[in-house]
């Protein structure tokens, strides 16, 4: 019990600490135009946001076949925060001729 | 009718039977703007009978996304249309394929259950097989007006991405 009590106002200061260090990573944008990834290929680190900016008037999504999906609406934003050292190559669900690549680094 | 002309028909006959085969001639704007509208509405007619009538998640799933695609596309034909001050033409081309169309979605309504979801997904990839062969052979070569041919242009990589989407789905069916 009093752990606990100890633990919370720790957590809390970590938490802080987490937020207050955001320049260390970085927003990368991909456009997404008449069905084209641009760029297609990233490069990025553990920790950076890919945001999709979809300009097309259809919904699209960025999606690494059964294990993460992001939906894009149409005229709209989609973003994912990375967590892993990788490659990955992604695609779009609804229109699997659009294709994208990201090299996620330490 | 040219020489390209006659290969890119005889390789549409291949896939499907007549409603290409009649524009033998170039078409011109107004019934290229027709043709796809066409085209568009007759897919979206047919998402509609799946969804109406299929009870497999997927298909249902996939025929939404016909809907809310080719709609959007057609709004912005529509809109295109509208700016450029052209009135669709309506033509042998556009007839034959909503000829066709129909006879195929009374075909389906007549089907039920898995042989319903086969039949409308193995439609889905022969229809939009047979739209983007017309698109690339036909139409977006026949296009004068530039923005008219941008849009034909992502509409046939729309297409694409819904016949191979559509390739998908049948794969699960099986």
């Amino acid at each position: 019990m009093k752990a606990g009590v100890l633990i919370r106002p720790l957590a809390g200061a970590l938490a802080l600490a987490l937020v207050a260090s955001p320049a260390l990573t970085a927003t990368i944008e991909v456009t997404i135009d008449k069905l084209v990834f641009t760029p297609a290929s990233i490069e990025a680190k553990v920790g950076d946001t890919i945001e999709w900016v979809n300009k097309d008037a259809f919904a699209h999504t960025a999606t690494e076949k059964g294990r993460w999906e992001v939906m894009i609406p149409p005229k709209s934003k989609g973003r994912i925060t990375l967590k892993k050292a990788e490659a990955v190559d992604y695609f779009c669900r609804f229109h699997p001729n659009m294709k994208g690549h990201l090299d996620v680094g330490p | 009718m040219s020489m390209k002309h006659t290969a890119a028909l005889a390789a549409l006959l291949l896939v499907s039977a007549t409603p290409f085969a009649r524009a033998a001639d170039k078409p011109t704007d107004p019934q290229i703007a027709h043709i796809a509208y066409t085209a568009g509405v007759i897919d979206v007619e047919a998402a509609k009978l799946a969804i109406e009538k299929s009870k497999t998640k997927d298909v249902v799933d996939f025929a939404n996304d016909m809907v809310r695609d080719h709609e959007a596309v057609n709004v912005q034909a529509l809109d295109l249309v509208k700016k450029l001050k052209v009135t669709p033409e309506d033509n042998a081309t556009s007839q034959a394929l909503s000829k066709a169309a129909q006879e195929e979605r009374a075909k389906l309504a007549k089907l039920e259950g898995a042989a319903f979801d086969k039949a409308y997904v193995a439609n889905e990839v022969a229809y939009h097989k047979q739209v983007n062969g017309a698109l690339e052979t036909l139409l977006i070569p026949s296009a004068e007006n530039g923005e008219l041919k941008t849009l034909l242009e992502t509409g046939l990589k729309i297409f694409q991405g819904h016949q191979q989407h559509a390739e998908h789905v049948a794969g699960m069916l099986k």
